[in-house]
């Protein structure tokens, strides 16, 4: 019974940790239709500038996650001013490869930097280790990820919902024409959600290091979980990312831990019979374009 | 003159020539395929380190020739070694093809090596089949069984009784399990989970929660030498540590590249393996000195399989009189014994697999620092996986 419920918390943790990483790609797939395959550059990108304030400059843990944020944001931001900006009206297959290229350069780049090892972020004694809470083990670590992500979460669903910005974007998604002839200016709109999409891989880059694991190849390796959550989930809103990276997580580990033997399959087969049931996500809305 | 001798031993065309092969070749051509890039890239750099070491200390000219090493970058992908093979046989007329981080990456090589009839000496591969797929293979680094079966036998004598077992899910990890469990169950020992986890595996803790609850006592864990630094992460945080349960196996999970940033959980491991860089000899320490001295890290044992193969190179071309092509080397390199770092090692002549000292060691702090301490030594030990046939 414990270790169900064990399960069911590294589920929990795996998962909010996916929707961190992912959240951003749907914003940019699903809202702003573009196809952006190097949203894991970002994420590593705020991994290793977590690693390298902490490990080498001697940050606090802490303080150095914020920071992860802000630089893959602004990393983000200026992509997008320079380079991304002009593809937005490009067909897909354009996009594609220029997104898988610059995940290439990107990947080639901090093999060159930082070296192809396995980095780990030394984190602070309170979140080593595991508790027990009648009998059921809870890992220190695995608890934050779930608190921030939680609250992340929540913050985020208030932003789209309750406020200006928030219906300025979904305005400026659902119909841009119109959104902009309101004096909407949809191009900053997009350019802000894009870098805050990004600030948010950066922040789960830095959070996955310990759990995932850092190297250059990260982009590579995670490129199939994001767009697993996003598929899944639709990207007509951030619930159904939410609950497909939540379902993903927990899938993945109880499948490892109940069935070892086909564990890693368990995801996909998840993904293939919800894709089935439902091609559009969980939460999408009918192909409107 | 260096073409006329290449091609003889690429294509055998000209076979008059084979009478004079002593024709003067001034350079020696050895064509190191390692992986300096992507996630086996510390082992390559580990070989190429010690070569570079080894050929400072006993200078690059052997039996007149002068010793010219060509370093490759296969990033462990079997295709890219197979391609880089070719090219160093074909284009570069290359003496010996030497490295290889991985299996596939070895067995990628090997026809190559019988058709050319060119030495392909394995520095770090450890699966056992491996020199069995060419003539031409002789390895300088170890095979799994080697050392799975010693602590299979030492876990018997030792009361450890449950054992449950994490291994990669490929060809080593499998020789590894296979020959590990032959012995621990023949002993009388219990297998009570096995857990085989994907090569490209990012996060253990499904697994490891599934080796707390079966509750054994021990876990013998396999995974290649750059993962073992999350798995003991993983280890530690997951509290296993605490609850009792042991870490044995080969020595791969506590490699001394990455022992020292593993953190206490570590402590008490218990490993049989071929090298520790404590290993108490006069000639590791001057190896272990002069490796920190020059590249500022601790070797492990993919340096010690590099700074053997080159050194068994060099011994083989002097032994064979300056002769260069591939059968005279090969038949000086079969049987060849000689001190190591690692302890007394040799070349079996039958199998062209190496022979040596597999030590049981727990992982403690010396002076500071993680070390495999070695306490207890199996002398000589061939490789089980071809001593049964």
């Amino acid at each position: 019974m414990t270790s169900i419920l064990t399960n069911l918390f590294d589920g929990v943790a795996y998962g909010m940790l996916l929707f961190v990483l992912a959240c951003g790609l749907a914003v940019t797939l699903g809202l702003m239709n573009f196809v952006n395959l190097a949203h894991g550059a970002f994420a590593m990108a705020g991994g290793y500038v977590c690693a390298v304030l902490v490990n080498r400059i001697g940050w606090p843990f802490f303080a150095a996650l914020p920071m992860a944020f802000v630089a893959s944001a602004v990393i983000g931001a200026l992509l997008e001013r320079t380079l991304y900006q002009h593809l937005y009206a490009r067909s897909h297959l354009d996009q594609v490869l220029f997104s898988i290229g610059l995940v290439f350069m990107t990947v080639a780049t901090v093999d060159y930097i930082m070296g192809s090892s396995r980095i780990f972020i030394k984190l602070p004694a309170v979140l080593q280790g595991q508790f027990d809470i009648f009998g059921v083990g809870i890992g220190r670590y695995r608890l934050m990820i779930i608190v921030i992500c939680g609250l992340l979460t929540v913050g985020l669903q208030l932003v789209l919902s309750k406020t200006r910005f928030g219906s300025r974007l979904r305005a400026a998604v659902d119909d841009p024409r119109a959104a902009s002839g309101l004096g909407i200016n949809v191009p900053q709109v997009f350019a802000f959600t894009f870098a805050f999409g990004c600030g948010l891989a950066g922040l789960g880059g830095a959070l996955s290091a310990e759990i995932l694991g850092l190297d250059p190849y990260f982009p590579l390796k995670f490129m199939i979980y994001f767009l697993i959550v996003v598929t899944v989930g639709g990207s007509s809103s951030i619930t159904g990312p939410f609950l497909a990276s939540l379902l993903l997580g927990i899938g993945d580990v109880a499948g490892k831990y109940y069935v070892p033997k086909v564990g890693p399959f368990v995801i996909y087969t998840i993904m293939i019979v919800i894709l089935i049931w439902r091609p559009n996500g969980l939460f999408g809305r009918t192909a409107t374009r | 003159m260096n073409n006329r001798i290449a091609g003889l031993m690429l294509a055998g065309a000209a076979a008059a020539l084979a009478a004079c092969p002593a024709y003067a070749e001034d350079t020696f051509k050895i064509g190191l395929i390692v992986p300096m890039t992507g996630g086996q890239a510390s082992t390559g750099k580990q070989i190429d380190n010690a070569i570079k070491l080894y050929m400072q200390q006993n200078g690059d000219t052997v039996a007149g020739k002068k010793i010219q090493v060509i370093l490759k970058d296969d990033a462990a992908l079997p295709d890219n070694t197979k391609r880089l093979a070719q090219e160093l046989i074909v284009n570069d007329k290359v003496n010996v093809i030497a490295g290889f981080g991985v299996t596939p990456a070895a067995f990628a090589a090997a026809p190559l090596a019988t058709q050319g009839k060119i030495p392909e000496v394995v520095m770090a591969a450890g699966t056992s089949i491996i020199t069995e797929k060419s003539p031409y293979i002789v390895r300088t680094s170890f095979t799994l069984p080697q050392s799975s079966t010693i602590i299979g036998d030492w876990a018997v004598k030792n009361g450890i009784k449950k054992v449950a077992t994490l291994t990669s899910d490929y060809a080593p990890g499998n020789d590894a399990l296979a020959s590990f469990k032959e012995r621990f169950t023949a002993g009388g020992g219990e297998i009570v989970e096995e857990v085989k986890v994907p090569l490209q595996n990012p996060d253990f803790a499904p697994f490891l929660q599934r080796m707390k609850d079966s509750k054994p006592d021990a876990m013998f864990v396999f995974v290649p030498a750059g993962q073992g630094g999350n798995f003991m992460k993983q280890y530690a945080e997951r509290g296993l540590d605490k609850s009792g349960i042991k870490v044995i196996g080969p020595g791969d999970v506590t490699d001394d590249d990455l022992l020292n940033d593993m953190g206490d959980a570590v402590l008490g491991a218990v490993t049989a393996h071929i090298y520790s860089a404590a290993h108490p000899s006069d000639k590791n320490k001057e190896f272990v000195a002069a490796y920190k001295k020059a590249f500022n890290s601790r070797p492990g044992f993919m340096a010690v399989g590099g700074y053997d193969g080159i050194h068994l190179i060099y011994q083989a071309l002097k032994k064979a009189d300056g002769k260069t092509d591939g059968d005279s080397l090969l038949a000086a390199m079969k049987g060849m014994a000689w001190e190591s770092p690692r302890g007394p090692i040799s070349i079996d002549p039958e199998t062209r697999d190496i022979v040596q000292n597999v030590y049981i060691r727990k992982v403690e702090k010396v002076d500071g620092e993680l070390y495999n301490v070695e306490f207890q030594t199996f002398e000589a030990v061939k490789d089980p996986g071809k001593a049964k046939k």
